[in-house]
């Protein structure tokens, strides 16, 4: 039976969202909170994995009590459990400080055969989280899944989706997937879900439960902090080189070094 | 208007229009022009759980009332008649069961159609028997534990798609309507065949086929109810879908409205958005009064039939009528705020005006409804005498 952790976040919906020209954060009052869109085709690709090859799906998020509306939201398609990580000390966390809280989480729940996330969350749109929580647990992380197939014995094949096609990978469990819009068409949720998830129990596991220490949580245990949101420059031109690996690699690391010298 | 919904009853009505706005609504113009079945959709809804709507519980469904499939039908039918009617043609074929099967009945079909895997259909309807439908000539004829069926069905919805077919056919012609019974047949029993699809004026995106049966030859546990029962198992599944067609024409009108409404704030004439323009306002106030009146109407009626009332025939067709006729009216008056652009098929509106008049015809035509009407109220000041 497999054991498949998905992780959510509750953000603001995107159309409506607004910065604050002072601080740089996001205006969050009077905006509506939803599930981070592509934790959507995360939350779907767990429960095809889960009705083909037999299993369970647990929720997992971090985030303030009122997360846990995005759980049961998440449950009305079908999850089989959620868990909110919920706790003062966890606010104002960069994605280092959140992965790690994630990371125990997952730990506490005794491990999990596959966790999958979106491929990055609509708010930050910073797309660490989950290069880290795969970091932090030591397992294998694969990005922009947009296709899963069951190779069987533990092994998952994976296409990747790239800017020029896609390259196809296998992976042996347990790791991290992230996936892309491209894997799958989310499911309406279901009636009697929904009248399930309203009357679960979600446990809140916090700063205690998770028995970490305060310095690594939250603000305290951030390595970066937001100082100026801003619009990302548009693409440049992009190359694509074809030939022999160590070639490629030594063309790639003298263009580098001129890139740097500018 | 706040109708004082259950908290499952807002559920359901959420989940309903969240399916209409994101699932019905992108598809509907494609499958209106394609005359497509939506599948997909069918899919979506019994994914959803809502397939089961009607169906008790204890058959896999959410055994729901009169009143939630009002609310079910509204939402899906702001999104599309069509999708709604090929969906709501099920529950037509299930409430004979429902109501009049056996038990061994109910647990043979009631889960698969409550878990949307079944599609159902009901046939009564002939090209001689229409509005008269005691002129029906398909018969059932009793041969040891088997009935022998032949005949043809018109207009059918939902003919060739649907698994299951409720077929009104006469064991006893001498008897006339007391002559009529109704049973189960299944798409793939030998004999049955189905007719060419109907190009029809709307709801394009459902299917309208004849059933044709050729000697179909049914073990006797397919009929339901006793022999001579036809007739009062047509008449009741007509009065529990009546408020559903009532339902239809609400959420069709209210789209309606909302597309016109969103067009004249935005269309500009003699230097003002036309919804400024009085006439145009006026025609927008009376549309709006004419869906809310319907909805409360329909509700009140759904509200009822949930009380487990004797007999409903008389508030279920005036739900009907009341409601269709008055979509027909809106979804005209929506194309005419709308002008030239109504007129488009690029603008949804003229499709509403299409599917709308389907509604004043099927599941008893309006002027029927007035006949039911009429002749309640003629038995009620009878009996005030």
């Amino acid at each position: 039976m497999l054991k498949i952790i998905v992780c959510i976040k509750q953000v603001p919906e995107t159309d409506k969202v607004r910065l604050d020209p002072e601080t740089h954060t996001l205006i969050r009052e009077g905006v509506q909170a939803i599930i981070n869109p592509f934790d959507l085709y995360a939350l779907e690709a767990g429960l095809r994995l889960k009705e083909a090859q037999g299993g369970q799906v647990t929720l997992l998020t971090m985030g303030p009590p009122q997360a846990e509306a995005a759980l049961r939201e998440a449950l009305g398609y079908g999850a089989d459990e959620a868990r909110l990580l919920s706790d003062r000390a966890f606010a104002g966390a960069d994605t280092w400080a959140t992965a790690l809280t994630l990371a125990q989480a997952v730990r506490k729940l005794g491990g999990a055969d596959l966790i999958f996330t979106g491929k990055q969350a609509i708010d930050g749109d910073t797309a660490q989280v989950g290069p880290m929580l795969a970091t932090i647990l030591g397992i294998p992380y694969v990005a922009w899944a947009r296709k899963l197939t069951w190779a069987g014995d533990g092994v998952l094949e994976v296409e990747r989706l790239l800017d020029h096609g896609y390259d196809a990978l296998r992976v042996r469990l347990p790791a991290v997937v992230s996936v892309v819009k491209e894997i799958n068409e989310p499911r309406v949720p279901s009636f009697k879900a929904k009248m399930q998830a309203k009357k679960a129990v979600i446990p809140t596991w916090t700063l205690a439960d998770l028995e970490l220490d305060p310095h690594e949580v939250g603000l305290a245990g951030s390595f970066t902090q937001v100082v100026r949101v801003f619009p990302p420059p548009a693409r440049g031109e992009s190359e694509i080189w074809r030939g022999d690996p160590q070639e490629l690699a030594a063309r790639l690391w003298a263009r580098l070094k001129e890139l740097g010298r500018r | 208007m706040d109708y004082l919904l259950t908290e499952e009853q807002q559920m359901l009505q959420d989940l309903a229009r969240r399916i209409a706005y994101e699932k019905i609504k992108p598809a509907r113009a494609r499958l209106d022009e394609a005359e497509e079945f939506p599948w997909e959709i069918l899919k979506d809804l019994a994914q959803a759980d809502l397939a089961g709507t009607i169906i008790p519980e204890q058959y896999g469904g959410l055994g729901m009332g009169a009143f939630e499939n009002v609310l079910l039908l509204e939402a899906l039918s702001e999104g599309c008649v069509g999708v709604a009617v090929s969906f709501a043609a099920s529950f037509l074929g299930a409430y004979p069961i429902m109501l009049y099967g056996s038990e061994e009945q109910k647990q043979t079909y009631l889960p698969g159609i409550a878990q949307g895997n079944t599609l159902a259909a009901f046939a009564l309807t002939e090209a001689q028997a229409g509005s008269d439908a005691s002129a029906i000539a398909t018969t059932a004829a009793k041969d040891g534990d088997a009935y022998v069926l032949n005949g043809t069905k018109q207009w059918i919805t939902n003919a060739g798609v649907a698994d299951v077919n409720v077929i009104i056919a006469l064991t006893d012609k001498a008897k006339g309507p007391r002559g009529a019974s109704a049973f189960i047949v299944h798409k793939d029993d030998p004999g049955v065949s189905f007719g060419k699809k109907e190009r029809k004026m709307g709801i394009r995106a459902s299917v309208t086929r004849e059933i044709i049966l050729e000697e179909v030859r049914i073990p006797k546990d397919r009929l339901i109810g006793r022999e001579g029962q036809g007739f009062i198992i047509t008449m009741k599944t007509l009065d529990l879908a009546r408020p559903g067609a009532g339902a239809m024409a609400i959420g069709l009108a209210q789209s309606a409205l909302d597309e016109a409404a969103s067009f004249a704030k935005e269309r500009h004439q003699f230097g003002q958005p036309i919804f400024a323009i009085q006439a145009v306002q006026h025609m927008l106030a009376d549309m709006a009064v004419r869906v809310e009146a319907s909805r409360a109407l329909v509700y009140a009626v759904a509200r009822y039939i949930d009380t487990d009332p004797k007999d409903f025939s008389k508030e279920a067709a005036m739900s009907k009528v009341f409601a269709t006729d008055m979509a027909m009216q809106v979804a005209i008056d929506a194309v005419q705020v709308m002008g030239g652009h109504g007129y488009m098929r690029d603008y949804p509106v003229e499709k509403m005006m299409r599917d709308a008049k389907i509604l004043q015809i099927f599941e008893g035509t309006n002027q029927i409804m007035r006949n039911i009407i009429g002749l309640a109220l003629s038995k009620e000041y009878t009996k005030k005498k």
